[in-house]
């Protein structure tokens, strides 16, 4: 038997949409070998995870593999995946029992309405004839492996009373049921936090030395590459571009489109170029001991409530960037909106001082005084696909601010929406179509100009570059930081990208469980972060350079 | 899964987008009209249903005969069928579209007519012949009618007549125009107290939102049967039909708003919290235009649906009504009171083509559910 499992020769999948054909795999072909962890890293469309779903016929309808074959090595002999068809006992032997699978979302991958326990014993029974009793001996045994926490217990309880990453290690345990020889994993960590995530890559190392098995890792992130890979495949709109190993890639990539891709990462890795601080910081708005608490629901009469922003006490200064890091569920978003009082605080104040310097107190304006400041305070949502209205017009969505708070004529609104798109770097013929027509860097650029059209003095990004390909992020940053330049604009910038603050950023904020645990400039809490929480969730970071690989016996903890 | 799409961002994309034509400047009609084509059931449907309100819309001209004109000699005639060609009398045949006359005798035992068709009485019919006068729309007389005998006296009943000896056909036809109008106008009727309840309660929410749903689920607990037949009793009998048509309208209506206000208030709790709809507001978007602009456009679709699947259920509601007695009474004529002759054994025996209505009520009632589940598959293209 060779050393070699997996042999995929010149795959193509293609989706047949009414008029034309998709190409999303074109002439893929590598090798995974038993004990090795091939990365497949990409933007998004690159065919990264259709190819993954190839290997396993798992292509969504109306997806078909048109060309090329899988070969997965057996004792007797190779199987060709591809000639085995989508349905019937010979690709379903394979699928969880030879190749096993984890995606990306673990609550949509778990059953809601079964038991963990019962999910994995029917995995396994699925796959062996053994009793009940057994199957449930080595599901608890596999849970213990993944270090799931009591896993007797465990077994007996729903995905939904996990969190996201115990969800992950029991989607794990579930497709180690069979030991199987191949591992795909699908941007298994995308959906968690960075501290999570460290301990779900740590894991799957650990197992994967443990038991010899061969891990194909789809991800998009440079970083979990540098931090899991022995080989990497990069692929770009369908094609393999370049394969190499690990170091190699970093090292000295070959072409053109590496270089791009991990010049875009790397820029992120160091402090863009800031202007520099005044000596005297002039406040744009201070916020002092804002609350916000959710009550809930039965128990609210009983005085219980979730506390969402804890006592938050924070400046702005005028034409600077306050960055707010912390993982889902500290609170950092809803500290952005009730500054726009979408959420009304509970208790606190927040002074915004106006261009006159007059003084008003946000948490306690009425709704009319509120909407005069609503030109000079503005936010950029996370996801431009949400914050477009997809029936009204690109045109339309940027003149709205134009035509409800001041009194420009119609034309006068056409040419300033021309101005606007030309300075977010689109083309000013665009304003008859609508948001589907565009990629999502270009309608967060759409976004930027909507938030730009009133000339605000604070913005609030809210993750404005999460949901962009990694060389999209920092051109959308660069446009950010000119517009700040010419425009003098603050912002209070959110985000759970420790790296993107500190490209970013002057000052950072670290933010856990509605409270800010350590705030300061954003040089120093990168390189010398006080509080631990802060040291965990910098030192959770994958960094993409494989050099850094903290030593390849990783301790699996818990 | 998502379908791939190029991750460049550059001028390329556009280039292509420019290209590839006019999808990527198309509103959201168009967005749905392409999606809706691919539906074929749907698409079928939709053109069913135009046939048959163009049927509500020129019922008088395309009946072959007044619907309140009888016969008694030809009390439940069977349907007959139309031939082209007859025998010339010189041994060959020539082109006549005509139907067949009847041999009538009395059966002495049952005292029945017993109609049996006899090739010799040919009764010519042609396209655009003069007939019963009538009023179109009332706007002008004309006694142009699409089909029917050459020479107005002679019978002609393609799907039979009833007990009076009327034409069903002509009766069915007039009967579609009142029952698919009951479904559009009570449905309008419907849609409007129910977009404003449903509006207001999925907008405002909290206490407004509470009360306006246990209304709901009160109107929706009653019984509609018992109800109707409570409401319909309770109209005077000296009220002429056509005030009894909007009664029934009403009473039908100030039922069916709740299923469209709930449509509406899910939406609009939906919509509420999506990014765009904060958007908006921080932009200071007046609530009047929050609603109407930028709400609204993303309801339309999803209300079309829910009205069209609304229309069936009125109609059916109508003629169960009417069906009992209890709804529109003679001389109105809708698919509902055709249907109370097939009450009684008679009918069933006797003249099984009086179930005509019934199967036009089938058919009406699922091209507008199949239309409507097309619709509603394809209100938001948005959606994969």
């Amino acid at each position: 038997m060779t050393d070699i499992l997996l042999k995929v020769r010149h795959v193509s999948v293609d989706f047949p949409l009414q008029k034309d054909i998709v190409h999303a795999v074109r002439d893929v072909s590598f090798d995974l070998r038993r004990g090795e962890t091939l990365c497949v890293v990409g933007e998004s469309g690159s065919g990264k995870s259709v190819t993954a779903r190839a290997v396993m016929q798992l292509v969504a309808e109306p997806g078909r593999i048109v060309a090329g074959q899988v070969h997965l090595a057996g004792p007797d002999g190779d199987t060709d995946i591809v000639a085995l068809g989508n349905r019937g006992a010979a690709i379903r032997a394979i699928r969880g029992r030879r190749i096993a699978m984890i995606f990306q979302e673990p609550m949509t991958s778990l059953s809601p309405v079964h038991t963990i326990g019962q999910q994995i014993i029917e995995m396994i029974r699925l796959h062996e004839k053994i009793d009940k009793a057994d199957a449930r001996r080595r599901a608890a045994q596999l849970l213990d492996r993944v270090r799931i926490p009591d896993p007797e217990a465990a077994l007996d309880r729903y995905a939904f009373e996990f969190s996201g990453g115990m969800r992950q290690r029991a989607m794990i345990a579930m497709a180690l049921s069979c030991n199987p020889e191949i591992l795909i994993a699908d941007e298994p960590t995308t959906a968690l936090d960075v501290t999570t995530q460290a301990e779900i890559l740590a894991l799957i190392r650990g197992l994967q030395q443990e038991r010899g098995m061969a891990v194909l890792f789809i991800t998009h992130d440079m970083g979990v590459v540098a931090q899991i890979a022995d080989r990497v495949l990069v692929m770009y709109q369908g094609r393999m571009i370049e394969e190499a190993g690990v170091f190699d890639l970093f090292a000295k990539p070959r072409e053109a489109y590496t270089r791009a891709l991990l010049g875009s990462v790397l820029k992120l890795e160091s402090p863009g170029p800031r202007p520099v601080r005044p000596q005297t910081e002039q406040a744009v708005m201070a916020i002092s001991d804002l609350c916000l608490h959710f009550p809930l629901g039965q128990r609210a009469r009983a005085g219980g409530s979730v506390k969402a922003v804890d006592g938050v006490s924070l400046t702005i200064n005028t034409g600077e960037t306050v960055g707010i890091v912390g993982e889902s569920g500290s609170g950092k978003t809803t500290l952005g909106r009730t500054l726009l009082r979408i959420y009304p605080p509970t208790s606190g104040q927040v002074t915004y001082t106006r261009d006159d310097g007059s003084k008003v107190d946000i948490a306690t304006l009425s709704k009319t005084q509120m909407k005069a400041l609503y030109g000079e305070v503005r936010m950029v949502f996370q996801d431009p696909h949400a914050s477009l209205n997809p029936r009204m017009t690109i045109a339309r969505i940027i003149a709205e601010p134009l035509r409800i708070n001041t009194a420009l004529s119609d034309r006068e609104i056409r040419d300033r929406v021309g101005q606007l798109l030309e300075r977010v770097g689109m083309p000013t013929d665009i304003g008859d179509r609508y948001p589907h027509a565009f990629s999502g860097g270009q309608r967060q650029r759409i976004a930027i100009a909507r938030a730009i059209a009133l000339r605000p003095r604070l913005i609030v990004a809210d993750e404005p570059t999460s949901a962009l390909d990694v060389s999209l992020r920092h051109q959308v940053l660069d446009l950010m930081r000119d517009l700040q330049t010419d425009y003098g604009l603050s912002y209070l910038f959110i985000s759970h990208d420790i790296a993107v603050v500190r490209y970013f950023c002057d000052r950072v904020a670290v933010m856990k469980n509605g409270r800010i645990v350590e705030i300061g400039d954003v040089a120093q809490i990168c390189e010398h972060p006080g509080h631990p929480y802060t040291k965990a969730l910098i030192g959770a970071v994958p960094r993409p350079d494989p050099t850094l690989r903290p030593d390849v016996q990783i301790r699996v903890q818990a | 899964m998502t379908a791939p799409v190029p991750p460049s961002d550059g001028a390329d994309l556009l280039d292509r987008q420019t290209a590839a034509g006019s999808l990527h400047a198309a509103g959201q009609w168009a967005l749905i009209w392409h999606k809706f084509r691919r539906h074929k059931v749907a698409y079928a449907s939709l053109i069913l249903v135009g046939l048959i309100y163009l049927v509500a819309l020129f019922a008088e001209a395309l009946a072959p005969s007044d619907p309140g004109k009888f016969d008694p000699r030809y009390t439940f005639a069977p349907p007959q069928a139309i031939s082209l060609f007859a025998p010339d009398g010189a041994g060959g045949t020539r082109f006549v579209p005509h139907v067949t006359g009847f041999d009538i005798t009395l059966d002495q035992q049952s005292f029945r007519r017993v109609f049996v068709p006899d090739p010799d009485q040919i009764i010519p019919i042609g396209l655009f012949v003069r007939g019963d006068p009538y009023r179109m729309w009332g706007l002008f007389d004309t006694d142009l009618h699409l089909i029917g005998p050459l020479d107005p006296g002679q019978p002609m009943f393609l799907l039979g007549a009833d007990r009076l000896g009327r034409d069903l056909l002509s009766r069915i036809i007039h009967g579609t125009r009142v029952s698919m109008s009951i479904g559009l106008v009570g449905v309008g009727l419907s849609l409007f107290i129910g977009m404003v309840l449903g509006g207001v309660s999925g907008y405002y929410g909290g206490l407004t939102d509470r009360a306006i749903q246990r209304v709901i689920e009160f109107i929706r607990s009653i019984p509609t049967i018992p109800l109707w037949l409570g409401l319909a009793a309770a109209m005077p009998k000296e009220w002429p039909p056509l005030q009894v048509y909007f009664a029934i309208l009403v009473i039908l209506s100030l039922v069916g708003w709740t299923e469209i206000a709930r449509v509406v208030r899910g939406r609009f709790l939906s919509l509420r919290t999506e990014d765009f709809v904060i958007a908006a507001r921080l932009d200071g978007v007046s609530e009047y235009r929050l609603i109407m602009t930028h709400m609204m456009p993303s309801l339309y679709s999803h209300i079309i649906a829910a009205i069209t699947l609304a229309i069936p259920n009125m109609i059916l509601a109508e003629t169960a009504l009417s069906f009992l007695g209890l709804g529109l009474q003679p001389p109105i004529v809708s698919w509902g009171v055709l249907l109370q002759d097939t009450q009684n054994l008679r009918a069933i025996t006797q003249a099984p083509w009086l179930f005509a209505p019934g199967v036009v009520v089938v058919v009406a009632v699922l091209a507008l559910n199949f239309l409507g589940d097309g619709l509603r598959d394809a209100a938001d293209p948005y959606e994969k």
